[in-house]
């Protein structure tokens, strides 16, 4: 059974909390990475590997820097 | 002495130890005639000979946020953290980025890293490796973290000399701000390196004590029982400042590193020239940059290891280049041995000495060798005299490296 949006969401917020400190009630899906939360390139692929090993999806790089918002990952991974 | 050249004071100490989490616990501890040596508790602890160690009182990760710990290598932790306590210690200071400079190196640098990043890549590949490997392993990480957090870029450097890195750092500080580069320099020293690799290692060099039984007794720098020195990690880092700069704003000043001495024993890749000859020209170069004569030394903090070749050397090097009547102490007897961390804290210990006036004792100098001239404090600590005195630290490193830097009261 495929994981909902709001599941993704949860998790993805655990990640993001885990390796940037912002708490996991900030991360919502129209939040843009670096505008919004100010994640780097480099977190950004901290965040990439760990939603990895969460969520089974890899998710390579030139993929990566097309995920702009909280949104655009869960949708990858929906997908 | 020249009397137009900048001089040089210490306005800010930080430290992280065995002894304790900061500057005045670690410090308390000494007087107390503490040990911070502790069973070694990880798995790996079966496969070495060596079953005990300095273990950090204070573990890092109580004082570090998660998200900046991960990306910090436990000596680059260290030195965050103790960098942090010697700027709040000198004030904060407002300064000039420009005009300020940071000297923070390790002797072995990012090693658990190393072995646990390698651990990771063979098991699951390269691309599960944490993007912040690299600036976890190398040197010079410390130096580049405190830049960045102090906004420090008049230059970030890293001297590594195994055993005598911190001191050399702080000597490289001293000059950075003499040779008009800084007007503040934050200089130390910072090592992380209980795993058993580096136990192993050392033990197969056969330097390590291997007093199972009584670990707080394991190091006993200058007694006939010692059998080896034992790992410690920690990190100490002091804020050196231009002394018209520091008066300028009314800082505290603890005492002004006056000189420093540096020689090489090109004799053996780890064991010290025999005749200490290297120890003592260190000495006696620290002196004379520092326009001080052999009787102006009040106390000397030893570099003494608790090794069975080292400690009687050094003895000899410290009658030879300033006679018998300095205080002596070895605080490695209670810290264990820091690595490129001691010479950090061991300047810390030497400038407390002579701002408090007190010398800690020696631990667990039950016996001292035979033919030792020089003055060990046992016991109890010493007090040391009112009016100017001068105080040395020395800090000497596999490779035959050899740093002396004297302190005076001001």
């Amino acid at each position: 059974m495929a994981v909902t949006e709001q599941e993704i969401l949860a998790g993805l917020g655990k990640i993001i909390n885990e390796i940037t400190g912002i708490p996991a009630a900030e991360v919502s899906p129209e939040k843009n990475f670096v505008d919004d939360l100010d994640i780097d390139s480099l977190s950004m692929v901290e965040i990439a590997v760990a939603a990895q090993d969460e969520f089974g999806v890899e998710i390579p790089d030139d993929q990566l820097k097309h995920l702009k918002t909280v949104k655009d990952v869960i949708n990858f991974i929906q997908a | 002495m020249s009397t137009n050249r900048v001089r040089v004071v210490v306005t800010g100490l930080g430290a992280t130890t065995p002894l304790g989490g900061d500057v005045a616990s670690t410090w308390s501890a000494l007087l107390d005639g503490r040990s911070g040596m502790r069973p070694i508790t990880d798995d790996w602890v079966d496969t070495v000979p060596v079953r005990f160690a300095g273990v950090a009182a204070v573990d890092p990760s109580e004082v570090l946020p998660r998200p900046e710990a991960r990306r910090l290598d436990r000596a680059e932790q260290f030195a965050l953290i103790a960098a942090r306590q010697a700027w709040q210690d000198a004030g904060a200071p407002e300064v000039d980025g420009e005009r300020l400079g940071v000297v923070v190196g390790s002797g072995i640098g990012g090693i658990g890293t190393i072995l646990s990043a390698y651990d990771l890549y063979r098991e699951k590949g390269w691309n599960r490796l944490s993007p912040f490997t690299v600036p976890m392993l190398m040197p010079n990480g410390s130096a580049g973290w405190i830049s960045i957090e102090l906004g420090a870029k008049a230059g970030a450097h890293s001297t590594v000399s195994a055993c005598a890195t911190g001191a050399e750092s702080i000597g490289y500080g001293v000059d950075m701000i003499r040779s008009g580069r800084a007007d503040i320099v934050v200089a130390g020293g910072t090592e992380a390196a209980i795993h058993g690799l580096n136990v192993a290692s050392f033990a197969a060099a056969r330097t390590m004590s291997t007093r199972n039984d009584e670990p707080e007794r394991a190091s006993r720098p200058f007694d006939k029982g010692r059998d080896g020195f034992v790992l410690g990690e920690g990190a100490g880092i002091v804020v050196l400042e231009s002394e018209e700069h520091a008066r300028a704003r009314g800082a505290r000043i603890y005492a002004e590193a006056a000189g420093v001495g540096y020689s090489s024993d090109a004799y053996h890749i780890t064991g010290p020239e025999p005749e200490g000859r290297g120890g003592r020209e260190a000495m006696l170069r620290a002196l004379k940059d520092a326009g001080l004569a052999p009787a102006d030394v009040a106390h000397v903090n030893a570099h003494a290891t608790s090794t069975p070749v080292g400690d009687e050397i050094e003895a000899r090097a410290i009658k030879e280049a300033l006679g018998s009547h300095a205080i002596v102490t070895a605080t490695k007897s209670m810290t264990g041995h820091l690595l490129g961390g001691a010479g950090g804290i061991e300047s810390i210990f030497t400038i407390l000495a002579l701002h408090e006036r007190i010398v800690p004792a020696i631990a667990n100098l039950d016996d001292p060798a035979d033919g030792i001239e020089i003055d060990l404090v046992r016991g109890e600590p010493r007090k040391l005299d009112g009016g100017q005195l001068a105080a040395i630290n020395n800090s000497f490193g596999f490779g035959g490296h050899n740093v002396a830097v004297a302190f005076t009261s001001v």
